[in-house]
């Protein structure tokens, strides 16, 4: 799999607390930035795929309305996935794999500040058993602390460390719990935001960036939905998924996980077998800003621009469902 | 013993606070006082009413200016309604046209009040203003027949 | 890029509400047929990508979670696409190219809508404040269109109802269809109400619960399959939902993706070469709109080909045998029924609704105002 050379050369996000614009307004100056930082407009782009989720705004169809902001004019090869703009960034890998086309623009935009995301978000779960039960999400987040906690996989110290460290402000374990075990430092900032990445193939990669992000493996993989029929203190897929990227002892400077919970971050760790030499997460990663279904495509941008600004290899992960259900691992190099 | 289960209602209610966004805002801002204007593209020169973020065409942001537009237009093209929707307010059958304001490039969705068999491809219309005027396009009750003769075909033909 | 080829087919039975079966039920139903029309199990399947139109239909976001158990995705990749109205169609292209690619040997691919399970209506056509006000559905958005093409074309009236009898005729020989109407005539057709006028309501879909799945496979990776339907090419175009000057009945996106996938499977003269099209009418009168699209006939004389009977079963260019679009509509599933149905065609094994000897067939989708296109051509014959 593969054997086509395709790099990350561009990468643009924008986040904020809470946007007061629409989708595309959000969205414009973002692709502009991705495309205008490599010299490119959208008719250079070969193939061009986007995420988004509806029910962030509770209306359907939400990604027709970003067609309006490409120039699509004359028509352009386009397609949309309903998960994170990692999973985008995926297809359009895949695309290019084929060798026809060249290039291809990755954008994923979200507004969880238009409704209430973590109630909204028990809607993900099997419609006859769970969902009518309405966890929230840091519900299940918190379940799956509390059994990484009696497992001995991490403390509520290190929780407090790890999400101090990301955020950049001091956490204690003596502040309340909002799920417990999780204290609200544990979960995720959400934020509104847009991030758009551009992927070149070969020479066109080298012609368009002097250190572009090359893409040495890319793989995802699917866990059972129901929490307890798998294991939630082992991210199974996320190890498969690292296998087939080729993670495993890849020796990365940086990784960058989507750990929407402090406690996913040791879990991720571990199921990439990552050294100590690797620093997770310098971005601040979901902790410090969480733009649902655009974060798994930021860690691609933030390994993706660590690659292009000194470090010799990365790596990014994504996540989708309930739990770390779902999981992508790219492994990016500088050669 | 009861029968096997084959439906449960399971009600789901979310409140969602859904912004309009600044260009939106400015045009529903100009509706409440019953104004209308249109936004030109830099790059075609095109005037879209209701103005767009960006034109799709181009791909770039329409220019700030508020461009005047008549309140007369001609139906483009159009449907007659005999299916109930939840929220309408029309009495069936109605009329929902495709309508090109003077001035505009774009032709947009809205009602005519007139008997639907007096209503042509061409026609000429006029917005009424609803007696209650707010930050929404119902601020136009509906368009209503100016009496004009119709626009020739060659006029809109452009704008199916 | 490497050959890929259909080597399964399923479908569920379609109807309004199927209450038997969950939505899990619903896809395993398909998928099962799907597979083991491939003679396959879950276990010889490297990854799933999944399609279906808005989450709202069903109220279940990201349904793909939920369904992974069901569809045997654990351990493997799964994608989810949604592309609107073509997302059928994309979601088969998404899965051709993980063959293609090389990245997988065989892909499953499935598609599905529920609708019963929410109010459809609602789903398609909520009120926004701040956008114009629909209150017509996907009916009133499309009427309008139809009254263009009418004007434009100088169609006679009848041509709507002739498509409409024909498709529905075609439907009472496929087995999964949904809407059967065994005394359908133009008369009962022109008697229907007029729900969004110049559309009646026999020339409109009908809401359908449904799935369909297939098993695409690599060259090396067909097994025991000796009738594979051969992708000979696939194509996907976007436009804009509008903007000035946009032709909203004959759409460029349309008409691009159509010269893109000819020439990528080295057709030349579509309307000779293709013996059989399965493609998304869910209005009677887009079977002459889409004619003309595609490049089958001149602008403006695509009713032609359905007055003349060229798209009927003993036409030289049969549109839907199926039953289409306008006799089974589960929205997500449609274009993959679509291009299934292409498939089936090539592979000999639509039964009573068979093209004699089809060898090239096409399969079409198209969504949102008319903007979104996904087509594949499928052959008999490898390529
Ligand atoms: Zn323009």
């Amino acid at each position: 799999m593969g054997e086509r050379e395709i790099a990350i050369v561009s990468f643009a996000e924008v986040i904020v607390e809470r946007s007061d614009r629409d989708d595309c307004e959000l969205l414009l100056p973002v692709l502009k930035r991705a495309l205008g930082d490599v010299g490119l407009t959208q008719q250079d782009i070969g193939f061009t795929v986007s995420g988004s989720s509806d029910f962030l705004g509770g209306r359907p169809f939400a990604f027709v309305m970003a067609t309006d902001v490409l120039g699509a004019w004359p028509p352009i090869r386009e397609s949309h996935v309903e998960m994170d703009g990692a999973f985008a960034l995926y297809e359009a890998w895949v695309r290019l794999q084929h060798g026809d086309l060249d290039t291809a623009l990755v954008f994923a935009f979200g507004r969880p500040s238009q409704g209430p995301l973590h109630d909204v978000m028990s809607l993900q779960l099997d419609p006859y058993y769970m969902a009518p039960l309405r966890p929230d999400a840091l519900s299940l987040g918190a379940l799956a602390a509390r059994a990484a906690l009696d497992a001995g996989l991490t403390s509520e110290d290190e929780l407090a460390r790890i999400a101090g460290e990301r955020r950049g402000v001091p956490t204690s374990t003596s502040e309340p719990y909002l799920r417990e075990p999780l204290r609200a430092h544990a979960t995720p900032t959400l934020r509104d935001g847009a991030a758009a990445i551009v992927l070149a193939a070969g020479d066109g990669a080298r012609a368009l960036s002097k250190r572009p992000a090359w893409i040495r493996g890319l793989d995802h993989r699917i866990e059972p939905h129901s929490l307890g029929a798998r294991s939630l203190t082992r991210s199974v897929s996320t190890e498969q998924a690292a296998r087939g990227a080729g993670a495993l002892g890849f020796g990365a400077d940086v990784a960058e996980l989507h750990a929407r919970f402090a406690h996913e971050e040791p879990l991720l760790s571990r199921a990439l077998e990552l050294p100590a030499s690797t620093r997770v997460n310098p971005s601040g990663g979901a902790l410090a800003q969480d733009p649902v279904m655009v974060t798994g495509l930021c860690r691609l941008g933030h390994a993706a621009r660590a690659v292009h600004e000194g470090a010799a290899r990365a790596i990014a992960h994504a996540t989708s469902g309930p739990c770390l259900q779902q999981n992508l691992v790219c492994t990016l190099e500088a050669r | 013993m009861s029968g096997p289960v084959t439906r449960f209602k399971s009600p789901v209610r979310f409140v969602f606070d859904v912004p309009a966004g600044p260009t939106v805002s400015r045009f529903l801002a100009a509706v409440a006082e019953g104004r209308l204007f249109g936004q030109r593209c830099p790059t075609c020169a095109k005037v879209y009413v209701p103005p767009k973020v960006a034109c799709p065409r181009c791909g770039d942001p329409l220019s700030p200016e508020q461009l005047p537009v008549k309140e007369t237009g001609t139906v483009t093209s159009f449907c007659v309604v005999n299916v109930p929707y939840e929220g309408q307010t029309m009495k069936l059958p109605y009329v929902y046209a495709s309508i090109l304001l003077d001035g505009a490039d774009i032709p947009f969705p809205h009602l005519v009040d007139a008997e639907p068999a007096d209503v042509r491809m061409g026609l000429r219309v006029r917005a009424t203003w609803s007696d209650a005027l707010g930050p929404t396009l119902e601020s136009i009750r509906a368009f209503v027949p100016t009496g004009e003769p119709d626009a020739p075909f060659d006029a809109y033909k452009e704008h199916l | 890029m490497n050959r890929c080829a259909v080597i399964g087919i399923g479908q569920t039975r379609h109807a309004a509400k199927r209450d038997d079966v969950s939505l899990a039920g619903l896809v395993r139903e398909a998928a099962l047929r799907a597979l083991a029309d491939a003679g396959l199990g879950f276990s010889d399947i490297d990854a799933v990508v999944i399609g279906k139109a808005p989450d709202t239909f069903e109220g279940v976001m990201m349904p793909e979670l939920y369904l992974a158990d069901a569809l045997g995705a654990v351990g493997k990749p799964m994608m989810r696409v949604h592309t609107a109205g073509s997302v059928g169609g994309s979601t088969a292209i998404v899965a051709a190219h993980l063959v293609q690619a090389g990245v997988h040997k065989r892909v499953l691919t499935v598609a599905f809508e529920k609708q019963s399970e929410s109010e459809a209506m609602w789903a398609l056509s909520p009120k926004f404040p701040f956008q114009p006000p629909l209150l017509a559905g996907a009916g009133g958005y499309f009427a309008p269109l139809v009254r263009s093409y009418i004007r434009r074309s100088g169609a006679p009236p009848e041509v709507g109802i002739k498509v409409s009898v024909k498709d529905r005729k075609n439907a009472l020989k496929n087995p999964y269809a949904h809407l059967l109407l065994p005394d359908i005539s133009d008369e009962v057709v022109e008697k229907s109400p007029m729900l969004w006028d110049p559309i009646r309501y026999l020339e409109t879909c009908p809401s359908s619960d449904g799935a369909a799945a297939m098993v695409l496979a690599a060259e090396d990776s067909l097994g025991g399959v000796t009738n594979p339907a051969w992708v000979l090419a696939s194509e996907v175009r976007s436009e804009p939902t509008m903007f000035a000057g946009r032709d909203q009945v004959n759409p460029r996106a349309g008409r691009d993706c159509a010269k893109a996938l000819y020439a990528g499977a080295g057709i030349t003269e579509p309307r000779r070469q293709i013996d059989v099209a399965e493609v998304y009418v869910p209005f009677s009168w887009f079977e002459p709109m889409w004619m003309e699209n595609l490049g089958f006939a001149p602008e403006n004389e695509g009713w032609r080909l359905t007055l003349d009977g060229a798209t009927s079963m003993t036409g030289d260019l049969p549109i839907n045998p199926s039953g289409g679009v306008l006799s089974t509509n589960p929205i997500g599933a449609s274009g993959m029924i679509r291009f299934a149905e292409a498939a089936m065609q090539v592979r000999g094994t639509a039964g009573a609704h068979q093209v004699d000897g089809a060898k090239i067939a096409m399969g079409h989708a198209y969504g949102g105002a008319s903007q979104f296109f996904a087509m594949w051509l499928v052959g008999r014959d490898k390529p």
